[in-house]
């Protein structure tokens, strides 16, 4: 159970700094709690309250309406097989009921030694590379029976090269002070200077 | 049948194959952000005229013209935001993916094009939190866009134009693909959709202010529209269904994949079954049914191949385009199953706001396990057209509803289509008991 850690709270006060209204940032930092920890914890959704302005009761209700951020914890790599119509026309099925048998677990269930977690997921636009699956949010295409073998024992060896769960994206936005335009706060703005160059009466551009 | 557009049309996908096409470097050298120097030379209204002349409809799903929604911010209030829908999600859809991981720059160029155009001070990139690459791509893309000049302060040294975009990225929720639910979520809430009206949120938006949403291939382009002008890119297509469009093949073809086609006169048939683009059927099998516009769209038959991929044709043909996702299904499959995969998507999606979507999706997903257990009763397949009709009142399509959004409707689609063609297959999985009395059944 942690809060965010210097680094990971350096990153969120950037992350804020892009929002007109704090609030905003709350789903990427949720991400990055959940980066951080391998899952979203009690006290991250806390601080992450304190950041934004608002109670842990609203950050937890935001956290729990989406899929991919976790409130438990849940093994070293996601395997979410698509069972999207696409996929389910070419076998996703039959690779879901492998990956069981494999594995010893139904989706939304971890492997004993606490590297795998199962999952079947609605469509994650691979379609004509059915059937598909991801690993951490990384793709592989039309995966086989053997494929998923071979995926396997890589993650179980760590010779994947999957960034751990909780990692999207490896490059984050930065902005430099000295490019950054400046947030457009809802309150207290008139119209943009370039719509100056319109022809009078025509101003808003419509 | 009508050629593949040859590569110089190619408006979208011209970088797909430049292997540095998403780097700055890359996107320059092919000719990126001429689009946005040529608008700069113009003034904002004359650049949202090209688009209203070029007709470019959205091509999120609803298929709107850009260039009328864009029209529809009310005067004199400020600020204005852009909100790129990057959230694709509907099931066999599969482009706009494509198009943040190959060519992010040509978005973030088109994002720069309409926030010029309508004064829009600062733009939010939502994109699928599944879709860690692309998430990336746009990230490198936006850093090296800032520190040439192209995005942030004083844009091109145009000392009177500044805006920033945000890259945001999703949790995993499919409504969110909804404009009012996108906002919502970009405000940092459940993602559930806003009640109508407003029925736009270029009227009340993002933080209650005119917001202009835009689907990603939508974005993609500008930048071509502005460079070549909108009566070049009305001229290709059809009268209402203008340019290009990318269509995702997915399913029982020979060749699955994504293309761009001139919208509006390639017809079902030619992008199935053309070798240029998906190949036909698997060796040895027919076609029984197919998908015409995602998991969204009633389905169509043999009968429908020869309707070009335009929107009013489509629509008036009894479905729709949607998000251009093409799912073909050969006599291979078990309607029910897919039936059932299609529905069970929608229940599961279902945000729970409005009652008939929360609960009929997942009685019309609890029915269709039922029968394929084995343990269906024979009134089963009228209860799932009752549970449709609580839903979407009369089953007809453009569908009514009882719901702030279209989600539970479109749960109704794969159930009349697949009912009313291949009842026989539902009877087929009713206990034998039963079968002997659905005739009576009611």
């Amino acid at each position: 159970m942690a809060r965010l850690n210097a680094n990971s709270l350096g990153v969120a006060q950037e992350i804020i700094a892009r929002y007109p209204v704090p609030r905003s940032a709350l789903i990427p930092l949720l991400h990055l709690a959940q980066e951080q920890d391998g899952y979203v914890t009690e006290d991250a959704m806390a601080h992450i309250a304190e950041l934004v302005g608002v109670t842990p009761a609203e950050v937890m209700g935001t956290c729990s309406f989406y899929e991919m951020l976790k409130r438990e914890p849940v093994g070293e790599y996601m395997v979410n097989i698509c069972n999207g119509i696409s996929c389910h026309l070419l076998g996703s099925s039959d690779l879901i009921h492998h990956a069981e048998a494999t594995l010893g677990v139904r989706p939304g269930g971890t492997t004993d030694d606490g590297k795998i977690t199962l999952e079947a997921v609605e469509c994650i636009a691979a379609c004509t590379e059915a059937p598909c699956l991801q690993v951490n949010y990384r793709y592989r295409n039309r995966v086989t029976a053997d494929d998923f073998d071979q995926l396997v024992s890589e993650l179980r060896d760590d010779t994947a090269k999957v960034a751990s769960h909780g990692q999207l994206a490896r490059v984050r936005q930065h902005i430099s002070d000295d490019r950054r335009a400046g947030v457009s706060p809802p309150d207290g703005q008139g119209e943009p200077a370039w719509l100056a160059r319109n022809p009078s009466d025509n101003g808003d551009g419509s | 049948m009508s050629a593949p557009a040859p590569p110089d049309l190619r408006i979208i996908t011209s970088r797909f194959d430049v292997e540095d096409g998403h780097t700055l470097a890359g996107y320059e050298r092919t000719g990126g952000y001429a689009g946005l120097r040529r608008a700069l030379e113009m003034v904002p209204a004359d650049v949202h005229s090209e688009v209203r002349t070029a007709s470019l409809l959205g091509r999120g799903g609803a298929g709107f013209p850009a260039g009328v929604k864009w029209g529809f911010c009310p005067p004199g209030v400020w600020p204005r935001y852009l909100v790129v829908n990057g959230d694709e999600s509907e099931p066999g859809t599969y482009k706009d993916r494509l198009l943040m991981e190959r060519d992010p720059h040509q978005l973030i160029e088109g994002c720069l094009i309409a926030c010029y155009a309508l004064g829009l001070s600062q733009c939010f990139l939502y994109v699928r939190g599944e879709m860690a690459h692309a998430q990336e791509r746009l990230a490198a893309a936006l850093n090296e866009a800032y520190e040439a000049g192209f995005v942030g302060r004083n844009v091109l040294g145009a000392p009177d134009f500044s805006v920033d975009i945000t890259l945001h990225w999703g949790a995993g929720a499919y409504i969110v693909g909804e404009e009012t639910a996108l906002i919502e979520s970009l405000e940092g809430n459940r993602g559930m959709p806003r009640l109508k009206p407003p029925y736009f949120p270029a009227s009340i938006g993002l933080y209650g202010k005119p917001t202009i949403v835009n689907n990603v291939e939508t974005l993609a382009n500008l930048p071509w529209i502005v460079s070549n002008g909108g009566e070049a890119f009305a001229a290709m297509g059809a009268d209402s269904s203008t340019g290009t469009r990318l269509f995702a093949v997915s399913g029982h073809v020979a060749s699955p994949g994504v293309f761009e086609v001139p919208f509006g006169t390639t017809t079902f048939r030619d992008i199935i079954f053309d070798p240029r683009y998906a190949g036909g059927m698997r060796p040895g099998r027919t076609l029984k049914t197919f998908i015409p516009g995602g998991a969204s769209a009633p389905w169509f038959f043999e009968e429908h191949l020869d309707l070009p991929l335009e929107k009013t044709t489509v629509d008036q043909a009894g479905s729709m385009l949607g998000s251009g996702a093409i799912v073909v299904m050969d006599d291979t499959t078990d309607v029910v199953k897919a039936c059932h995969n299609v529905v069970r998507f929608f229940a599961r999606e279902s945000c729970g706001k409005c009652t008939p979507c929360r609960e009929g999706t997942s009685w019309l997903e609890k029915i269709l396990s039922r029968l394929l257990a084995g343990q269906g009763r024979p009134q089963d397949l009228d209860l799932l057209m009752d549970v449709c009709d609580n839903i979407s009142p009369g089953i007809n399509w453009p569908p009514r509803q009882t719901t702030i959004c279209p989600l539970g409707p479109s749960a109704v689609s794969p159930i009349a289509s697949a009912l009313e063609r291949f009842r026989g297959e539902f009877e087929a999985y009713l206990p034998a008991a039963a079968v002997t009395v659905t005739g009576v059944a009611s």
